[in-house]
């Protein structure tokens, strides 16, 4: 009677099933593409190391900080702070990874550790307070941006001069750091993270939070995994961003900018903001469309002005297409839950 | 103390001792599995257990009979942990257990499998069936073995044919059932909860979930059963329990008593409600509304129904069967519904509730949730009750306030609203008066045919007189009135005519000396038996 269904046929079908469901990554990974061959194709210098490299650094900040947002997405969240610990650690970066080479060490884990306990108390606050997500992370965020401006009044700071530049260079003279870095991140935090009983609650708690509870789903300790990940890798994007400008800002404009543009990459990157559905490498792919913009508008020779302009038109065509199932409702009192 | 309740362990029966544990059913000796004693929970003011003792025992299927409101899904959420009994002490296999949520339940192998999923709709069958404790180590999940435990969970519910990686929501609503019932077997349990796991399944599943039980029940499982069709009962269960206004009546073993008997014991309540007398009619009332084989999904089947003008005609039948989607349907919400419906001798097909409330077809609908659906909690009484009929009282581009005003305290006399400030927030009145802001908006709109959704739930005895009192007032004026009612009280003392509804259809229309409590739940349980006659 049980049959293990490992034959050639309902292999296949495994994989049109996968497609049709990371149609929404599917969808941004082509899009970057093809934006980005369109990059490449009318740039001077076509795909030249400095190229990549110059295009990875900015890509990946951005693409770091949209990791973390897609977190408290998943579980039907919202995180306004996640720019403002982005701002705050690269603020305490600036302040202590310099010096010997262990107090660099240190110094990494210290940023890491303060980036994970803003996301801590986010999460405790959401989870324990029962306060919404939007407002307690709005909150939140004015406070980060308080402690970043209290580390760094004025721009300025330093970071290991050494360090900076291997992270912002490339590794064989090839691929460049940051991309290792991201890939390095996906690899030891997300996809172990994703397959955990923890990263599924957080999946299941967006999908119908008392269907989780029903099922005896730790909805909690998921939730509070969720902001305090998101806490640690605005914290990596911090870490980043000194080593891309060797100095830290408390800069507002910097953290609300991307912290919009987090929940901007999330969306094009196919995770619903409903929660349930989606995931942070699609948020990586949002991220570069929204940067390769940039890059487009500046090979074609159209001002830098229109850039929010076109990052508006590709948000709504991305959400237009989440929308489609509108069409489908047979009872309209379901469109309003 | 529940008057007619039984001396405490008569659920697992007269013991015989009986040593051979195949292919009888496996009685255990000594204490039940399962104890609920004592158990009374609260709802604010109401008490939907009152001092119940229940028990069950292993290698036994235990049905759990009673009317809407009676009480079993209060007892279920009990067990299941999903509700904490205000007074009483729950005991497995004699020792004394308290469960905090559904995960310390589940630890002791106590799982339910619930009416209302619950499946995540956005995570693959295979993530809903090892929801709670998936194979691997470190805290991650084996993909593999888990789609391995997925198959073969699938393939014992006979299901080898859903694809463990498809989402849930992609799936028709009778696999999803399947898959929750797949999804319970693979926790092990020791007491199996089933609450109306079948209303959703085609013959040849429920079969299978027969099959199933049976092996279950053989393998020493405690197994409480919760349904409305009585041949299933007659088909699984050896033991029953009756309740009824919370209390736990009797237990006795199958075929102890007749369906007629088993009938008796679900009604025998005291009536407290006085209802305005009912007109006397030689002919029947012109039809306001007339509905012709309506359909809607798989929710609503073939319903034609007529309400006369001055009539009142009940819906009844237990919760679910597609009541509340023939209201919805009627009043422009659902989409994709066929059929005919005629306003007045008129076909209309309002798409919306604003087209339903036009002039031209006259509808209103007191919804089931006030709270959600109903009203805007944080807006004042005022703005409540002219909500729906806000286009009636305008002078130009802006609202007439005096004279809306003037129509409002109107209303607030008429029903008789007990409010010390109207410009006050409504959500600061009672549940009573929250329902009369509700019907208050819609009389408002002077509508000719008024569809109610069990308007007295959650009400006091006194406001229930008073809608009681308003609805035959406006029916004596002429108003066609479509009343859902989940109290069968209701349906004998307030209807001209009901209409009692089963798996979407209607299952037998009651008319005048026919409308007794025998012959609603009779027609609700879906037997054809004619009971006190």
């Amino acid at each position: 009677m049980s049959a293990p269904s490992s034959t050639p046929s309902s292999t296949l079908a495994d994989w049109k099933l996968r497609a049709s469901q990371g149609q929404g990554l599917l969808i941004a990974v082509a899009v970057f593409l093809a934006m980005f061959t369109l990059y490449i194709s009318n740039h001077p210098a076509g795909l030249t190391v400095p190229v990549a490299t110059t295009a990875a650094n900015k890509a990946v900040l951005l693409a770091l900080v949209a990791m973390a947002q897609t977190l408290p997405v998943l579980t039907g969240g919202l995180d306004l702070s996640v720019g403002m610990v982005f701002v705050m650690t690269n603020s305490l970066a600036s302040t202590i990874v310099s010096g010997e080479p262990w107090q660099v060490a240190l110094g990494i884990v210290g940023v890491l550790l303060a980036g994970a306990a803003a996301g801590f108390v986010n999460g405790a606050i959401v989870v324990y307070g029962r306060l919404q997500p939007i407002i307690t992370t709005l909150a939140t965020g004015a406070v980060y941006y308080g402690v970043a401006l209290l580390l760094r009044p004025v721009p300025g700071g330093d970071v290991d001069p050494d360090l900076a530049d291997f992270m912002t260079y490339t590794v064989f003279e090839v691929v460049p750091t940051s991309l290792v870095l991201l890939l390095a991140v996906v690899v030891l935090v997300w996809l172990p993270f994703r397959n955990s009983v923890i990263g599924r609650g957080c999946y299941a708690v967006g999908s119908s939070e008392g269907a989780a509870y029903m099922s005896g789903v730790a909805i909690g300790r998921s939730r509070l995994a969720a902001y305090t990940l998101a806490g640690l890798l605005a914290g990596v994007a911090g870490l980043m961003l000194t080593f891309v400008t060797f100095s830290g800002e408390a800069s507002a404009p910097i953290g609300g900018t991307y912290t919009l543009n987090s929940i901007a990459a999330v969306v094009i990157g196919g995770t619903s903001l409903y929660g349930g559905a989606g995931g942070a490498i699609g948020s990586i792919f949002g991220a570069f469309i929204l940067r390769t913009i940039d890059d487009l508008l500046f090979v074609f020779d159209l001002p830098p002005l229109w850039q929010p302009l076109f990052q508006g038109v590709v948000l709504l065509g991305a959400v237009s297409l989440g929308a489609a199932r509108v069409f489908r409702v047979k009872n309209r009192l379901e469109l309003f839950n | 103390m529940g008057s007619a309740a039984p001396p405490f362990p008569t659920a697992v029966g007269p013991m015989n001792e009986r040593q051979s544990p195949l292919p009888e059913p496996l009685v255990s000796h000594g204490l039940p599995f399962w104890q609920m004693q004592g158990i009374s929970k609260r709802y604010g003011g109401v008490l939907a257990l009152d001092d119940v003792d229940f028990a069950c025992g292993r290698g036994s299927i235990h049905a759990v009979l009673g009317e809407n409101g009676a009480g079993k899904s209060t007892l279920i959420k009990i067990a299941a942990g999903v509700v904490t009994p205000t007074t009483g002490r729950l005991l497995l296999e004699g020792r004394e257990v308290a469960f905090a949520g559904p995960q310390d339940a589940q630890a002791e192998g106590i799982v339910c499998i619930f009416q209302e999923l619950s499946l995540l709709p956005d995570l693959s069958v295979a993530d809903n069936i090892c929801m709670t404790a998936p194979p691997g180590r470190f805290g991650f999940i084996d993909h593999r073995a888990q789609r391995r435990r997925a198959e073969a969970l699938l393939a014992r519910v006979g299901c080898a044919d859903v694809n463990p990686l498809e989402l849930v929501r992609n799936l028709p609503l009778s696999r999803r059932q399947m898959v929750e019932i797949a999804k319970a077997l693979g926790r092990r349990p020791r007491l199996l909860i089933l609450d109306e796991a079948t209303s959703a399944l085609t013959a040849a599943d429920v079969d299978k979930v027969y099959g199933i039980l049976r092996e279950l029940r053989r393998d020493g499982l405690a197994i409480l059963y919760i349904s409305h069709r009585m041949h299933e009962i007659e088909q699984l269960a050896d033991t029953c329990s009756v309740f009824r206004n919370g209390r736990h009546i009797e237990t006795f073993q199958k075929g102890a008593k007749s369906d007629n008997e088993i009938v008796r014991l679900m009604i025998g309540r005291e009536y407290t409600q006085v209802y305005p007398p009912k007109p006397q009619r030689s002919v029947a009332p012109a039809p306001a509304l007339a509905v012709r084989n309506l359909s809607w999904g798989s929710r609503l089947n073939d319903v034609s129904l007529t309400v006369g003008k001055g009539e009142i005609v009940g819906l009844g039948g237990l919760d679910g069967q597609g009541q509340r989607e023939l209201l919805l349907a009627l009043f422009g919400v659902l989409r994709g519904v066929s059929g005919s419906i005629e306003v007045d001798g008129r076909p209309a097909r309002p798409r919306s509730p604003g087209a339903a409330k036009s002039p031209r077809i006259g509808m209103a609908l007191i919804p089931e949730d006030r709270k959600s659906e109903g009203l805007l909690l944080p807006m004042s009484v005022r703005d409540n009750i002219s909500m729906a009929s806000i286009g009636k009282f305008t002078r130009g581009l802006f609202i007439d306030r005096a004279r809306q005003d003037a129509r409002i305290d109107e209303m607030i006399r008429r029903l008789a609203i007990k409010v010390g400030d109207a410009d006050s927030p409504v959500a600061t009145l009672s549940g009573g008066n929250q329902q009369k802001v509700v019907i208050a908006k819609w009389l408002m709109t002077e509508a000719r045919i008024v569809l109610l959704n069990d308007p007295t739930r959650g009400i006091d005895v006194g406001t229930k007189q008073e809608i009681y009192q308003l609805l035959r007032g406006l029916a004596d004026a002429g108003t066609a009135i479509l009343f859902y009612t989940t109290d069968y009280d209701e349906l004998v003392g307030c209807c001209d005519r009901v209409s009692i509804m089963y798996a979407g259809g209607i299952k037998r229309e009651l008319a005048g000396a026919e409308i007794t409590e025998e012959n609603i739940i009779a027609s609700a349980l879906n037997l054809d038996l004619q009971v006190g006659a």
